[in-house]
């Protein structure tokens, strides 16, 4: 039991704790905080492998920048608690058993598929933040300038629709 | 006992470290307090606490007791989890932050337990260093934001509100002012940006220089991310009750003002080491004359708190003020014997003023100036800062682009 | 050190989590969220296979999911503040004008 490995179990462990959480938990902002948890831990697990950068980032944006926006939007719209609907426990049981086997069934074949997936347990190396950024300014410079002008579309889009109506 | 010990000793020895770092950490912020009371209390022509201890030196013990021993009430309607998760994660991301920071270049090794362990200042190597901090400033929000909205109340949830959307608002241009440092230095690495800035003439190879809009508008952003002076409408006495943390009372307001200061000093330590040299010394290394300052600052200090403390009535200031005054003079002269010791002490020396510097300037602020309307300091950081961070950025390409790496 | 296989079952179990929020919570803003976790497991397999394969492809993909869900986060917050001035109600079984 080396310490990586202890280490990658606690983490797994707070994402999927956290992942039950988001679902478990009645009150829409317990469910923001469950997911905050889960990228935390996912920016840790990203660290053990090696990628920090991406870690870092996930962080800053996700964490720092797109859950902030939930917790806010939940605190605007005053969100409370789920209401209760009557959907039958009857069809949940099969369903629920159905989910698991799917995803079961997704990881056992991936798990199992290929050599390099099997194979490759040699120790993380720190991926490089200037190959990182020369790769994306070379080879993926097409794809990042259409992501700013992306963002630059979400932004237009939702100042516009957030907008209150004018009034008459 | 020894086997475990040995079996064990690279996380008993992280244990202890960490725990070391987190009480000079603690003692340094109560005694930042102790500082900022007295700095300002000047400013406005008033003595500050000066009954507690001699000079008030013993205010911050004082404080400190009575936030553990006051009544901690918790308001109906709150949502309990919540309401008591945010002063923990405010506290928690501000403690983290100083580990990050390098305090010194190179360590002593000493064995012990049979692990080489580095005596005194270990720069922590961390690549993505100033990233890191960024991360945890952004997740400082949340403690904001959270503890505005569970406090079930309408000035707690307006402060927070406007004290997170400042925060939001103002991490941008912060990220944004420290890209030129990276261009220049082309490392997020902070011993590696701190190495960089070395140069024969001393003082004329810090990043200030080159980058004066920068340390502007870094400096301008971290102000306001920290909620201070004369950003600090979200928590002033006057406009919001007090704002975001109205609500809590005793230990928990305990950990969002811990938080605050740790925030100041993490804030203080970065300005020093992006723009100012970090553990540098401001003149060039062949005047080795220089490494005699911190001797030359020490004794005359040594003297003057044994003269002040025979002043005094009580034992405290009779006894300890002389005991505290013939340490530093000790100190001094052992520096002055020892020049390994002395030669050692340079850089952590260095580091320490110029953070104490910036604290002294935080400090001098809240003291002068006005507090800005919440919509001129939105106003300010959207379309003055921003835009200027971001011409900061585009200059120093284009002078990286023209005339190589600004050596 | 750690197989890649560990990482992608974790990936495909935090999917599978995911995809079971989205069904059974009825609160809008819950089940964006739970959009959200399966962008993530995405990417946690994105970074495996590319710590695995030794190549940096796989990052800088992350990086652009990164993007995109923060644009898409954006647009669809403020469709579920209409939304929600509009029906009185974060419920999505009340956004049903359209039902027979």
């Amino acid at each position: 039991m080396t310490a990586p490995l202890i280490i990658f179990f606690v983490l797994a462990t707070l994402a999927v704790g956290g992942a039950l959480s988001l679902i478990f938990q009645k009150h829409p902002i317990h469910s923001a905080l469950s997911l905050i948890v889960v990228m935390v831990a996912l920016a840790g697990l990203y660290l053990l492998m090696g990628a920090e950068f991406v870690a870092a980032v996930q962080i800053i944006v996700y964490g720092g920048a797109i859950m902030v926006l939930f917790v806010f939007v939940i605190m605007l719209l005053n969100a409370g608690i789920e209401e209760h609907t009557n959907f039958s426990k009857l069809a949940g049981f099969p369903g629920l058993l159905l989910a698991f086997a799917l995803t079961g069934f997704i990881a056992a074949t991936i798990a199992r598929s290929t050599d390099t997936v099997q194979a490759a347990s040699q120790p993380g190396n720190m991926a490089s933040t200037r190959d990182l950024s020369t790769m994306i300014f070379k080879d993926f410079v097409y794809p990042f300038e259409l992501t700013s002008f992306l963002i630059l579309v979400a932004v237009l889009g939702a100042i516009v629709l957030a907008q209150r109506e004018a009034k008459p | 006992m020894n086997a475990f010990l040995y079996a064990n000793a690279w996380l008993i020895i992280t244990v202890v470290k960490v725990a070391l770092l987190l009480f000079i950490v603690l003692t340094v912020n109560a005694y930042l307090t102790w500082f900022e009371r007295k700095v300002v209390a000047h400013i406005q022509s008033r003595w500050g606490p000066h009954r507690v201890g001699p000079h008030g030196l013993l205010q911050p013990m004082a404080d400190g007791l009575k936030f553990l021993f006051k009544e901690d009430p918790t308001p109906a309607g709150v949502d309990r989890f919540v309401y008591f998760l945010a002063p923990l994660v405010a506290l928690a991301l501000a403690l983290t932050s100083i580990a990050i920071i390098p305090f010194g270049p190179d360590p002593l090794p000493w064995k012990i337990l049979g692990q080489t362990i580095y005596l005194g200042i270990l720069p922590p190597n961390v690549n993505i260093g100033i990233l890191a901090l960024f991360a945890i400033t952004a997740l400082g929000v949340y403690g904001v934001a959270l503890a505005g909205w569970s406090s079930n109340s309408k000035y707690p949830l307006l402060g927070g509100l406007r004290s997170s959307a400042q925060m939001i608002s103002y991490e941008l241009a912060l990220t944004l002012s420290v890209v030129g440092v990276l261009l220049i230095a082309g490392s997020f690495n902070l011993t590696e940006i701190i190495n960089d800035q070395t140069s024969r003439y001393g003082i004329l190879g810090w990043n200030i220089f080159p980058q004066f809009l920068g340390f502007l508008c870094f400096f301008t952003a971290a102000v306001a991310e920290t909620n201070r002076v004369p950003f600090d409408l979200p928590e002033a006495e006057s406009e919001l009750v007090a704002g975001f943390h109205t609500e809590y009372a005793s230990f928990k307001f305990a950990m969002f003002f811990i938080a605050e200061y740790t925030s100041m000093i993490t804030v203080s330590c970065l300005c020093a080491i992006l723009f100012f040299g970090g553990w540098l010394s401001p003149f060039p290394a062949s005047w080795t004359w220089t490494y005699y300052l911190p001797t030359a600052l020490l004794l005359p200090a040594g003297l003057w708190v044994i003269w002040d403390g025979l002043h005094y009535e009580t034992i405290f200031g009779k006894v300890i003020l002389p005991g505290i005054g013939a340490v530093l003079c000790i100190l001094a002269i052992a520096l002055v014997i020892f020049p390994g010791v002395n030669n050692y002490i340079q850089a952590p020396f260095w580091l320490l003023s110029k953070i104490f510097v910036f604290l002294f300037v935080y400090v001098w602020m809240r003291g002068t100036l006005p507090r800005l309307r919440y919509d001129q300091l939105m106003a300010f950081g959207w379309k003055m800062l921003l835009p200027v961070s971001i011409a900061n950025v585009v200059i120093t390409s284009f002078a990286i682009l023209r005339w190589g790496a600004i050596k | 050190m750690i197989p890649t296989n560990y990482y992608i079952v974790l990936s495909a179990i935090l999917f599978g989590l995911g995809v079971l929020a989205f069904i059974f919570k009825r609160n809008i803003i819950s089940i964006f969220m739970s959009i959200e976790l399966m962008l993530n497991a995405v990417n946690l397999a994105f970074v495996a296979f590319s710590q695995a394969m030794h190549k940096l492809d796989g990052q800088v993909f992350v990086l652009f999911v990164i993007v995109v869900a923060a644009a898409e986060a954006a647009v669809g917050l403020a469709i579920i503040i209409l939304t929600a001035r509009n029906r009185q109600s974060l419920n999505v079984e009340r956004v049903d004008l359209l039902k027979l």
